[in-house]
């Protein structure tokens, strides 16, 4: 009993408590099942505030530690050790706030299997959460994987016109690069003798060579997650497909998983091998940003603009963790957090018009802002704070970063340029164009069809309902808040980013 | 941060509240805006509480000159709150009122507060001419976003968030450039108003670019974005280093002050409501970059040729778009033009390094040219009035059921564009009130003694004649083309004829409109009092923050050509356009004499055209072909689906199934069924059933079993 | 003291006897009869080597094997009834229905 008490374990399985729970609910009690599953996840989000309440951010190291012996045959010594740190808390908490808006926004979204769907959903919050909180590669490996079979169902049962499709690619593109990350981690726990990440970090000691390799190995699921340019082609499948809560957890956590990946496991373990790797990685952060931004700018379809941007929007996070720097790498931290919210704010609200019209066609939007005041403002906060506007918490980020990256880039910088920075930089000029666009597309302009076409159906267009405003209100206190007064959330990361960089520096001379 | 103790005496500590009641007031029009609106007096409500919280922030910036000129002009910082620290980075949300940000912010919130007034008349009568009445609350909302990021902006102790003002009065803009969002300027269903306000944001944001790249160089320079903190070490740095930030820094300023080559997005801005482009398109926002550069006079200080380029951008810039102005119908158009050389002006003066000289023209061009739009908006409104009043009386001659209708259907065929000059003349009679004022705003435009103009242009004149005569001559032929284009403006507007029904009917304004302009007249006309020769107000006022400056001569030379070069320009005006007054459907006067040159003029030289064909379109093209046909064509479909999905397709199903499969895995699998069955056939005879015969077997392999063990 | 080769011997006899019974019989009683001498045989033979080295394990084994054997005795027997009661018979080589 002690073992499912301790807060990291209690925090990661609570939501199987739900699945239970919802085990044995009659399945065409529908607002009983998603009222279960919002009041398990809300419990959720307050052990993980419980959670922020014990953690000690002015320490650097892992904390809040559950660490037992595992799987101990033929002398490998794996572990079940899960613990917190500065790098992880803030994803932590992300996951757990994203997953009762998703939830949220399902209400009258899903109606079908309603109780597979929430037992899907919790399940994937399990795994989500145990992917930022697990120390040992291999326990990490079994979440990391795990987290792919119920995103393969939401897509895959709840999904658009061609769900099956894209729902196999996401699973065969991610396994594609775990199945690499397996081999490395394998390597790593007969070589050195250990699965445990902070005991491979102090060990250290891998021969640059091989570091490389392993470095490849892993970079490859975890770029495939991020997703980075060229290995994108799964993101907009995946997203077009997905319901509207799973596009949220989609871009809001998952593609977190692969950013997390990086910082976690590639920088710390390999440092020589990711400085030797900062350029090019760098690299394709940055065509992945000037190429996503340009591609968002010419689709038709709003959810697939949205998912691009994230390509753009990852890019920049990227170009962040592999500056080496302070900057980079808070500004990377905070930006996934930023890409979270903002993005997931932005699916919600493109479904929650999609619930409405039925269509994502730009061409048949316009002049909404008229009729649906409330979501046309909403939409435009999201707007621009996925865009970067100073004082919202897109700005914060993307900042930070592009400091970060150009200070990298100068004499004695791990990236050796500053055109990367630059680059990234005139990103921000494309990002307002392509946000820009869908916005006008939507809210501005004279009426769309779509208005004529949804009276044709027998109801007019509405404006946001209070369950719609009481979803968003949350993410927008959020957008507000780190725009504005960021201090906090730096502060949680500040001392272990530190720490990674000292390493980081280390390895460099 | 040495500079943080606060100052017990004084009002300092009320600094924040420049930013805190305008967002108070903004924050009330939210929430019961919507509830004020469904009164009677909900318009006046919702007016009042901007206005109001537009003028506690004029009444605080106020108390705080009061409290500074108290303090003998040294520098105050009040910090609020920390922003963001990361290593070395260290960012918080300072107030810092000196002298240039208390003069900034004096000219915001004042300007800003007459404007506000203006607009609760304006806006009333815009709405219903627009037919959406609900707007009117979101329109106060945003000019008091606008005063907010404004003051931000300008009372900001770093460039960092000074940045965050820059984008966010940029926002304000896009906003507002864009408040007809569902319509163009004349009405009509269209997107050609929102296409003004993305222009708007996105020209803009390629200027932020410059500015950010700016502020990356400073800081890995600097070590830090913090005014004194930067410029204490000026010294220290590489001047090469310097020249980058400022030349980046310019890129930011042509973006946020309309100067070749990020102009465009101005005129077009003209889309919003005539307050607006009082307001953020004339006299506050895009004079947003001048503060800029007086900011950071001690880096321009130290790099002459960073200097000289910033100059000439803004003197070609004067010239440029004076040209521009004369060819325009348009009433705002031509102001639009107007303002964007008036800022070269401004940009020239503080790239010469007259950092006084260019905040004065700021401070007078405020004045006079938020006078000239906001009488522009009262002739718009005179002649909206007049063809409102038309259609009426028609409307009642005709059918008297079906009025709307035939409204709704002759709409299209005829549009009535109320801001076309070629649809006044006359109005000298009708709107003699707003005929008035428009000629003080003319006048000091011009520069005609003694209205502000006159002495604010002539003193950067006579900075340029002194050290850049190049710079000079441009400037000076700008001045000279003002003064025409405002003549040919008057005579067109107010003189001749009425050449359109609705000018025969147009009405004058209500006080509520006239006074607020009164009050700007006045100040155009005194404005110059600020900083006359030999007294220097602004000047020794200024030299608090800007440090000594060096004071030029007034020069009667300088000042009689330049006089006498407008007042030439007015002369040959009324020769062209007041002598004979235009007629209806009349060409230009000036189109058959200039030729090919007017035509450039007329269509704004094509730079938007230029612009579209060489980078818009371009990108418009990248972007689909990079999206339709290298993303989803070669990547997606191709890559994935022909090569990855195609070759396992392949390999599992041709290649094995055909030959590897069928003759060999096929073959082996089936042989091993076929040999199982076989030897299970001759197995099965074992099977008898018979109990016995079983117990023999099992005692044979005892047998056996035990034999083996014995004989091991 | 008799000699243990006495008592394997006799053990030896018994259990030959009762694999003979088994092979032969057609009886199903006999036949569980000729499995209960084999198994006592053996018992025997415990018995008698666990005397011999002086060891309990033997004697041990013996009580579970009687123990084993009691219970095969129930259920045996009571197959044994309910095949005579379908089949009115219990000749052992009338059960072949389950001849390959």
């Amino acid at each position: 009993m002690k073992f499912f008490l301790e807060p990291l374990t209690l925090l990661t399985f609570f939501p199987l408590v739900g699945v239970l729970v919802l085990l044995f609910l009659p399945s065409d009690k529908k607002n009983l099942l998603r009222w279960t599953a919002l009041v398990t996840s809300l419990v959720t989000f307050g052990i993980s505030l419980w959670v922020l309440s014990m953690f000690n951010a002015s320490n650097p190291d892992l904390q809040l530690a559950t660490r037992y012996p595992w799987i101990t045959v033929a002398g490998w010594n794996i572990e079940y050790h899960m613990a917190v740190d500065g790098l992880s808390i803030l994803l932590v908490l992300l996951t757990t706030f994203l997953t009762p808006i998703s939830i949220l926004s399902t209400w009258a979204a899903v109606e079908e299997r309603v109780k597979d769907f929430m037992l899907f959903f919790l399940l994937l919050e399990v795994g989500m959460t145990g992917v930022f909180l697990a120390q040992d590669l291999f326990l990490f490996y079994i979440f990391w994987e795990f987290t792919l079979v119920p995103m393969y169902f939401l897509i895959g049962i709840w999904g658009g016109p061609r769900r099956i499709y894209a729902a196999l690619k996401f699973f065969l593109y991610t396994m594609a690069g775990s199945i690499l990350m397996l081999l490395a981690i394998l390597w790593l726990g007969i070589q050195q003798g250990s699965f445990s990440v902070p005991e491979l970090i102090e060990m250290g000691g891998i021969p640059a060579d091989i570091q490389l390799w392993l470095f490849l190995a892993f970079a490859a699921a975890f770029a495939i997650k991020v997703p980075m340019w060229p290995l994108h082609s799964w993101l907009p499948d995946a997203h077009v497909e997905a319901p509207t809560a799973g596009s949220v957890i989609l871009a809001g956590v998952l593609l977190k998983m692969g950013t997390y990946g990086f910082i976690r496991f590639n920088l710390p373990l390999f440092p020589e091998a990711a400085i030797q790797a900062a350029p090019w990685m760098a690299l394709l952060a940055v065509i992945g940003i000037i190429y996503g931004a340009a591609v968002s700018y010419a689709q038709q379809d709003a959810k697939k603009l949205v998912a691009y941007s994230s390509v753009s929007h990852l890019g920049f996070v990227m170009l962040g963790l592999f500056a080496m720097n302070p900057q980079g790498i808070q500004g990377g931290i905070l930006q996934m957090v930023n890409h979270g919210l903002s993005t997931g704010a932005l699916f919600l609200l493109v479904g929650m018009i999609y619930e409405q019209t039925h269509t994502r066609d730009l061409k048949v939007y316009g002049g909404l802002w008229k009729i649906t005041p409330v979501f046309g403002s909403l939409m435009l906060i999201v707007a621009l704070s996925s865009m970067g506007l100073p004082g919202l918490n897109g700005f914060v980020g993307e900042f930070t970063i592009l400091l970060g990256a150009w200070g990298a880039g100068m004499d004695g910088g791990v990236l050796g340029s500053v055109l990367f920075a630059g680059f990234a930089a005139a990103g921000v000029i494309m990002a307002a164009v392509y946000i820009l666009y869908m916005f006008q597309k939507m809210f501005l302009g004279p009426e769309g069809s779509i208005v004529e076409e949804v009276k044709k159906h027998g109801h007019a267009l509405r404006d946001l309902n209070a369950r719609e405003i009481i979803t968003m209100v949350p993410l927008l206190v959020f957008i507000f808040w780190i725009g504005l007064y960021p201090k906090p959330f730096f502060a949680l990361m500040a001392p272990a980013v530190d720490k990674l960089v000292v390493i980081l520096q280390a390895a460099m001379h | 941060m040495h500079l943080s103790e606060t100052v017990n005496t004084g009002f300092f500590f009320l600094a924040p509240w420049i930013i805190f009641a305008p967002v108070v007031g903004l924050l009330v029009n939210i929430i019961f805006g919507g509830w004020f609106l469904k009164r009677s007096w909900g318009e006046a409500a919702v007016g009042t509480v901007a206005s109001l919280a537009s003028g506690i922030a004029f009444a605080v910036s106020a108390l705080l000159a009061w409290s500074l000129s108290a303090a003998h002009g040294e520098v105050v910082v009040v910090p609020f709150a920390e922003w963001i620290h990361i290593g070395s980075l260290q960012l918080d949300w300072t107030f810092r009122v000196d002298t240039l940000s208390v003069t900034m912010m004096l000219a915001v919130s004042g300007v800003g507060t007459l404007i506000h007034i203006y607009a609760i008349g304006y806006m009333h009568e815009d709405v219903r001419f627009k037919k959406d009445e609900k707007r009117y609350q979101r329109f106060f909302v945003f000019m008091n976003l606008f005063i907010t990021m404004m003051m931000l902006l300008v009372s900001s102790d770093s460039y960092l968030m000074l940045f965050v003002g820059w984008e966010g009065v940029g926002l304000c803009s896009f906003l507002l450039i864009g408040f007809w969002y569902d319509m163009d300027t004349l009405g009509r269903p269209s997107w050609a108003n929102s296409n003004a306000a993305n222009k708007a944001f996105i020209a803009n944001r390629i200027g932020d670019f410059g500015f950010l790249i700016a502020g990356f160089i400073m800081f890995w320079a600097f070590g830090s974005f913090q005014f004194d903190e930067v410029f204490t070490q000026v010294g220290a740095i590489a001047p090469g280093i310097i020249t980058a930030i400022t030349l980046f820094m310019l890129v930011g300023v042509t973006g946020k002050s309309a100067q070749i080559p990020l102009y465009v997005w101005l005129p077009d801005a003209m889309a919003g409501p005539t307050p607006v482009s009082a307001l953020i398109h004339a006299a506050t926002m895009v004079t947003a970059g001048v503060y800029l550069v007086t900011r950071s006079a001690p880096l321009y200080s130290t790099v002459p040729a960073a200097q000289y380029v910033v100059a000439l951008t803004g003197a070609l810039t004067a010239l440029f778009a004076a040209t521009i102005a004369v060819g325009q119908y348009d009433i705002k158009k031509v102001l639009a033009y107007s303002t964007i050389s008036q800022l070269g002006f401004m940009v020239a003066a503080v790239g010469m390094g007259a950092y006084v000289a260019g905040m004065f023209h700021l401070v007078t061009h405020a004045f006079f040219k938020a006078l000239l739009f906001l009488s522009a908006g009262s002739v718009i409104l005179g002649l909206e009035r007049g063809h409102h009043h038309l259609s009426h009386h028609e409307g009642h001659q005709g059918h008297e059921g079906s009025h709307h209708e035939e409204v709704r259907r002759t709409e299209p065929v005829e549009v009535f564009d109320p801001g076309d000059m070629r649809n006044m003349g006359g109005l000298r009679k009708t709107m003699p009130v707003t005929f008035w004022l428009y000629v003080f705003g003319t006048l000091a435009l011009a520069g005609i003694f003694p209205f502000a103009g006159f002495w604010s242009k002539d003193e950067i004149l006579l900075d340029a004649s002194l050290h850049y005569p190049d710079i000079y001559w441009i400037l000076t032929l700008a001045a000279f083309l003002t003064a025409f284009y405002m003549g040919r403006q008057i005579w067109m507007v107010f003189f001749g004829e009425p050449r359109h029904e609705a000018a025969a009917h147009a009405e004058e304004s209500k006080p509520i409109i006239t006074i607020p302009l009164m009050v700007l007249a006045a100040l155009a006309l005194l404005g110059g009092g600020l900083n006359l020769p030999g007294a220097h107000t602004l000047g020794h006022w200024l030299e608090h923050t800007l440090g000594e400056i060096e004071v030029p001569e007034f020069s009667l030379m300088v000042a009689g050509v330049s006089t006498a070069l407008a007042l030439a320009a007015i002369g040959i005006s009324w020769l062209v356009y007041g002598r004979n007054p235009l007629k209806a459907e009349q060409k230009d006067p000036l189109k058959k004499p200039l030729g090919f040159l007017f035509t450039g003029m007329e269509n704004k030289w094509w730079v938007d055209e230029g612009y579209k064909w060489l980078i818009l379109d371009n990108y418009v093209r990248l972007s689909k072909f990079l999206a339709e046909v290298i993303d989803w064509r070669f990547w997606h479909d191709w890559f994935h689906e022909k090569i990855i999905a195609g070759t396992y397709n392949w390999l599992s199903n041709i290649a094995l199934n055909k030959y590897a499969d069928q003759q060999g895995i096929d073959a082996f699998a089936n042989g091993l069924g076929e040999w199982t069955k076989e030897v299970s056939a001759s197995l099965r005879r074992v099977q008898n059933g018979f109990v016995r015969s079983y117990a023999l077997s099992v005692l044979l392999g005892v047998v056996l079993i035990l034999g083996y063990l014995l004989l091991k | 003291m008799v000699p243990e080769i006495y008592y394997i011997t006799l053990s030896a006899i018994l259990f030959t006897m009762g694999a003979l019974g088994v092979l032969a019989r057609r009886n199903a009683l006999i036949i569980f009869m000729s499995v209960e001498l084999m198994l006592n045989a053996a018992n025997l033979a415990f018995v008698s080597f666990a005397n011999t080295f002086q060891q309990l394990d033997g004697q041990i084994i013996v009580f579970f094997v009687i123990a084993v054997a009691a219970a095969e005795v129930a259920v045996g027997l009571a197959l044994i009834v309910a095949i005579f009661r379908s089949k009115h018979s219990i000749d052992v080589d009338q059960m072949s229905n389950l001849k390959g």
